[in-house]
């Protein structure tokens, strides 16, 4: 394995989700030196956990083997799981970085077998599943992992399982030793593609989710949908497992509102659009969606969708943000109660599942940036003052796959300049 | 006001055939009620509407009320008693999206169509806040007991003792325990600076009204 390559012309990428990987690879393919750091045990971040993609309703894991291979045959591009950036100082063209990388307790001789998560009794909950199930403490995070090697959860480490484990591995593949290490790098210009997390939906009191089982959210949905996911991709509600065919989806659940997160994210109304034909197809002509809305915001060329979303008689607009959500104490039902907008009627309507379309908030949100890291009001990374940082995909502004993509593009050829330039300085 | 500006510049072909499209209510509501500039601000989503614990007893919830605003229904706005129905619960103030101040713009609207002598005449709660004002301004102390009565009589001399009679067993709970003296019937306790508290009062109504006549 070629060593990091630590002078100033090289490009940090933070994040390896579809945008860090596109900025990376971008980079690399234009004979860059790149870092990638990832902070969970795998690259594919949000993307890696659809079911599928809208508008043309294929499954990520296309998108996701495409870039694999052109990660996997370039040598420009070293990748760092499990490790995260603890600081960044310097200046553009020349910053010292500084990432912490976390024990993974399995080596590079791992070839997947999995008779180590096999030996283990332990069971931890699924990060890849938005911890919906569980999976043993011994595991690959997802079937596409990259690298494709198994992960020791640390709350195993010093129990008798790990030794299991140990004892199970055929190829010395585990070692129990490994500390976490913080590296130091010279760099010349940072991409930050840090990403989303979904809002935190607890914190929308009203809707009650985390009290009500049968309130999910979005990104919990395509997890449902999903065949790897923890129903093996059968709509089942999760107070008592039972088929759910009438399914609620509630827009701007955080998003929109000044109380939660003041920006649009943009993508939601293509997505539940998108999750009503999941609906579509797990049911058939049973199937029952209803959109609870403020106004779409179904952008530019997804119009065609939307109409044909709009023509489905099994789908269901109603204009009006909900008011709340109460559950019915025998069915387990949520029902809806607000007041909608064409013709100010009352109601109160009853679903089998509620899903609300959750807000992007910047996955950095919380996390402390560099000082000269400009964010705006919602804490989208614009970038550094001078250049020499970068904001791409989601965590420089909400957007969805492909957007994502488009301006991870474009900050790899910002940070390509400043490297050139750097470059030129040098010489 | 709004609508008389309109009148006089109907001689202007262009103002007239523009009329109908200018909404001078929403204007006149930015400008003279209190909070009225975040009116434009709703962006319908019917939050408050549904958060209202009083939400089904209104003919017009807030989104509505809003929007009617902007539609210039200035008539069925001023003369709705829907404003006058809030309980201050402020449960549509901690959930709008936008932050609007919903209390306070359908309190301002209220107090606005009072002034203007179009807000209902029988609505309780208009009747209730004129009796409390004027009972506790004439003395400079609320006389709980006239003031029962002004509310219980309000409907006539058998709705009243109807009333009485349902609530007796209250007022002598009140009476055992010395919350309540009769004697309060007859003239009753009063501060001790009238004049002053009259004063005060006055000066108030002067500075008022001085707001008014501002031109808006």
């Amino acid at each position: 394995m070629t060593k990091p390559i630590a002078t100033g012309q090289t490009i940090l990428v933070v994040g390896g989700g579809i945008s860090g990987m596109t900025a990376a690879l971008e980079a690399a393919e234009c004979g860059r030196q790149v870092v990638l750091v990832e902070r969970e045990p795998a690259l594919g971040g949000r993307t890696g956990r659809l079911y599928r993609y809208f508008p043309k309703m294929c499954h990520p894991t296309c998108g996701l083997e495409i870039n694999l291979r052109r990660l996997k045959g370039n040598p420009n591009v070293q990748v760092l799981t499990m490790a995260e950036v603890v600081g960044i100082e310097g200046r553009r063209g020349d910053y010292r970085a500084r990432i912490r990388i976390r024990p993974r307790y399995v080596n590079e001789r791992c070839t997947a077998c999995g008779d180590c998560a096999r030996a283990v009794d332990a069971e931890v909950p699924n990060a890849h599943n938005y911890g919906l199930d569980r999976v043993r403490g011994v595991y690959l995070p997802h079937p596409m992992a990259y690298p494709q090697r198994y992960v020791i959860d640390p709350s195993l480490v010093g129990s008798a399982d790990a030794g299991k484990a140990k004892a199970a591995c055929r190829y010395d593949a585990i070692d129990l030793d490994m500390r976490e290490e913080t590296i130091e790098l010279h760099i010349g210009a940072v991409v930050w593609a840090t990403g989303w997390k979904p809002y935190d939906a607890t914190l929308i009191h009203p809707y009650g989710y985390g009290r009500f089982p049968n309130v999910v959210t979005s990104v919990e949905f395509e997890r449902l949908a999903d065949p790897a996911g923890p129903t093996a991709g059968r709509l089942l509600r999760p107070s008592d497992g039972r088929e759910a065919k009438d399914i609620a989806f509630i827009q701007c659940a955080g998003s929109r509102d000044e109380n939660h997160l003041r920006h649009c994210s943009r993508i939601c109304c293509m997505a539940s659009l998108k999750q009503t034909r999941y609906v579509r197809e797990a049911w058939g002509d049973d199937a029952k969606s209803t959109i609870y809305y403020i106004d779409l915001r179904v952008i530019d060329r997804f119009e065609d969708f939307y109409q044909s979303v709009r023509k489905d008689p099994a789908v269901r607009f109603v204009k009006s943000k909900p008011a709340r959500i109460a559950q019915d104490a025998a069915t387990g039902n949520p029902v809806i109660h607000g007041v909608d907008t064409e013709g100010y009627h009352r109601y109160a309507a009853t679903h089998d599942l509620v899903v609300l379309a959750i807000g992007m908030e910047p996955e950095a949100n919380g996390l402390a940036l560099p000082d000269d890291v400009v964010r705006d009001s919602s804490g989208f990374i614009e970038g550094s003052a001078d250049g020499g940082q970068i904001g791409a995909g989601s965590s420089a502004s909400p957007l969805d796959v492909n957007r994502s993509v488009q301006s991870a593009t474009a900050a790899a050829l910002r940070a390509i300049k400043v490297i050139h330039q750097t470059a030129a300085a040098e010489s | 006001m709004g609508a008389t500006s309109t009148e006089t510049n109907m001689a202007d072909p262009n103002a007239t055939a523009l009329a109908r499209y200018r909404n001078d209510f929403l204007k006149e509501v930015e400008e003279r009620v209190e909070e009225g500039p975040w009116v434009k601000m709703c962006m319908q989503c019917g939050v408050c509407a549904g958060s209202c614990p009083f939400g089904p007893h209104w003919e017009h919830s807030p989104q509505k009320i809003f929007m009617m605003i902007r539609a210039g229904k200035r008539d069925e706005v001023l003369r709705s008693d829907s404003m006058w129905m809030c309980t201050s619960c402020y449960n549509c103030v901690v959930r709008c999206p936008r932050q609007l101040p919903i209390t306070q713009i359908m309190h301002g609207l209220a107090t606005y169509a009072h002034r203007l002598g179009l807000a209902p005449k029988l609505q309780p709660t208009r009747d209730f806040s004129l009796q409390f004002w004027d009972n506790c301004t004439r003395t400079g102390r609320v006389n709980e007991l006239k003031l029962t009565m002004g509310v219980y009589f309000k409907d006539g001399l058998a709705a009243g003792i109807r009333k009485g009679w349902e609530m007796r067993r209250v007022a002598l709970g009140l009476l055992k325990s010395g919350r309540l003296n009769p004697f309060e019937l007859f003239g009753g306790h009063r501060c001790k600076d009238q004049k002053g508290v009259a004063a005060m009062l006055k000066k108030a109504r002067e500075i008022e009204e001085q707001r008014k006549r501002a031109p808006g």
